[in-house]
């Protein structure tokens, strides 16, 4: 700054540095719009091999939806229903949600409020361990390990199904759901816990009257990523859920989901053709419904904030 | 279980501060051989000392002389950090907190404290007012009997006229000094015994400070206040006795004005003069 306002009075720093100053800059600015850039490019990318379908008389948007038939590769009848698909991945998605919320979130209030600090350090190294382990081995401890624990508990004829998916989804999405709603807690100003405890209140109502609230968007936060490594989720459930088209009429039915559909079909399917493009459309639809979550998450947090 | 024998249902107030005496139950506080550690570090030594009820006591010493840490001992706040040992006896009102039997939940219900800075919940206004009362209640409170809790409270710290159309506002959007007198009217529904006070000033400016102090005034005699304070002149202003410490030792403790009048050991002396601190 001083060196622009005096003309007279040369900078003593050398050209140089200037130089690679403003160059770094330019790096970092370039990172940070990359983000934009990458999202935007990956959306044309996928609506562009998608949209040419519409113009395809065997394809309605409407059948698309709400339509439970999906043969495609047909060749007397094609049908591009995908609802059973949907269906399959919400159900999947919600039950891993039913049991990874609360655990998770239990086990995040466990490792910062109330367990000492080596056992704490033990604990999040463990933590980040489970998330570290790659999908496809988690396909596999559902397509062995837990398939044979459901069938010999439920009784049910087959151990791939909505509730072998939905507990293997649940464990992958535990640690992140456990490290995120650690940190949210963790950023709970200490003072409002010596201000709980100072007033008498014991540990529990330390957090449910005190951290809970104080703590609740990072929180949902954490259950929010959660939802979306579920949703996104594909080598595990593509091995743990029976890949079935079928709407699940209890936990021991086979499903198939909508990122499994694509990871099974796209590499069958030849360039161009209409199956190609319908399973791009399927992408688009899985990138709507996390869209629609982030912007609700988004709305929901700053209504919170507002209150 | 009450912690101090009385039953807390309608808890008699000591309607006037007691006349000095040597009967033990005058004293608001008593400490006996009291030692504390950090770890490995002393960060009090056989302090032996006796707080009058009823009155306001200053703690005074320069940084790190264990004025807080004293402060601290008196609800057992210390203790939420797993290396601090203690020893010695605290009494509080004739009964020695550090007795196997005392429930610290019950303990802190009867020894309220305020912090150096305003830290309301992040709830409403009223909800900070019951809280207290929430956490300490058996089944589900009466609405009348908290409305009338809040109403109460804050009047007594002079809140209500500001405050009384905008109860359920977030506490955190108030003024500082606002903020502070909410954090103290939030242990009066509790009718505490002794009210600990650790720099409750530092974080307001000139007016903030003298409406904390007014209402520590209008406070004492129903209670037994402990004040830690940096600053020299509140200590004068504001207390009836004086607590001096350095180093982790109780140098002094005698009536304010004699304190700063003429003090007996020389460490005081020039404390109060300024030559360190």
């Amino acid at each position: 700054m001083l060196a622009r306002t005096g003309r007279r009075k040369p900078s003593t720093r050398s050209v140089w540095v200037v130089w690679i100053e403003t160059a770094f800059e330019w790096v970092i600015r370039l990172c940070g719009i990359s983000a934009i850039l990458f999202v935007l490019g990956i959306f044309y990318f996928v609506f562009s091999k998608a949209a040419p379908i519409f113009f395809e008389s065997e394809f309605s948007i409407a059948e698309f939806l709400f339509s439970t038939q999906w043969y495609p590769t047909s060749e007397v009848n094609v049908r591009y229903g995908v609802l059973a698909l949907i269906v399959g991945t919400l159900s999947v998605t919600l039950l891993s949600m039913l049991i990874a919320v609360p655990f998770g979130l239990g086990a995040a209030i466990f490792v910062s409020e109330f367990c000492g600090p080596k056992l704490k350090e033990s604990l999040k190294i463990v933590i980040e361990l489970l998330a570290a382990i790659p999908s496809v081995v988690w396909g596999f401890i559902g397509l062995t390990v837990m398939k044979t624990i459901i069938e010999k508990t439920t009784g049910a004829e087959m151990g791939l199904n909505v509730l072998n998916g939905g507990i293997i989804l649940a464990l992958m999405s535990v640690p992140i759901i456990v490290s995120i709603g650690e940190d949210a807690l963790k950023a709970v100003p200490d003072s409002y816990r010596e201000a709980g405890i100072a007033l008498g209140a014991t540990r529990w109502q330390l957090v449910y009257r005190v951290l809970l609230p104080a703590a609740k968007t990072g929180l949902l936060a954490a259950v929010l990523l959660g939802v979306g490594r579920a949703i996104g989720e594909t080598m595990a459930v593509l091995m743990a859920t029976g890949h079935a088209v079928n709407i699940p009429g209890s936990l021991v039915d086979p499903v198939r989901t909508l990122t499994a559909t694509i990871a099974a079909e796209l590499g069958e399917a030849p360039e161009g053709a209409n199956h190609y493009r319908v399973l791009f459309m399927v992408g688009v639809l899985l990138f709507t419904i996390t869209f629609i979550i982030n912007i609700t998450a988004d709305l929901v947090i700053r209504g919170i904030r507002r209150k | 279980m009450a912690f101090l024998d009385e039953p807390m249902k309608n808890a008699p107030r000591p309607s006037s501060p007691p006349a000095a005496g040597s009967d033990a139950m005058e004293d608001g506080i008593a400490t006996r051989e009291l030692n504390l550690w950090y770890a490995k570090f002393q960060a009090l030594k056989s302090i032996n000392t006796r707080i009058k009820k009823g009155v306001i006591t200053s703690l005074i010493g320069p940084s790190g002389c264990g004025k807080t840490t004293l402060l601290r001992c008196f609800n057992r706040v210390n203790e939420r950090y797993g290396y601090v040992t203690t020893k010695g006896e605290i009494k509080l009102l004739g009964k020695n907190i550090y007795d196997p039997d005392v429930s610290l939940i019950e303990l802190r219900r009867s020894v309220g404290m305020v912090f150096q800075r305003p830290n309301p919940l992040p709830i409403s206004i009223y909800e900070n007012v019951i809280f207290g009362l929430r956490i300490h209640a058996d089944g589900a409170l009466r609405k009348s009997d908290c409305n009338d809790a809040v109403e109460k409270a804050l009047q007594e710290v002079g809140l209500w006229r500001d405050l009384k159309d905008r109860l359920h506002d977030k506490a955190i959007g108030l003024q500082l000094e606002q903020q502070q007198k909410l954090c103290i009217a939030r242990l009066l529904p509790l009718k505490p015994k002794i009210i600990l006070m650790d720099e409750p000033c530092s974080a307001l400016d000139v007016e903030g400070t003298r409406a904390i102090e007014e209402l520590m005034f209008e406070l004492k005699g129903h209670y037994t206040i402990v004040i830690v304070t940096h600053n020299m002149a509140q200590a004068r202003r504001a207390s009836d006795e004086c607590i001096f410490m350095l180093m982790g030792e109780l140098v002094e403790h005698c009536r304010t004005e004699q304190l700063f009048l003429a003090p007996k050991n020389p460490k005081t002396a020039e404390y109060i003069e300024g030559r360190y601190g």
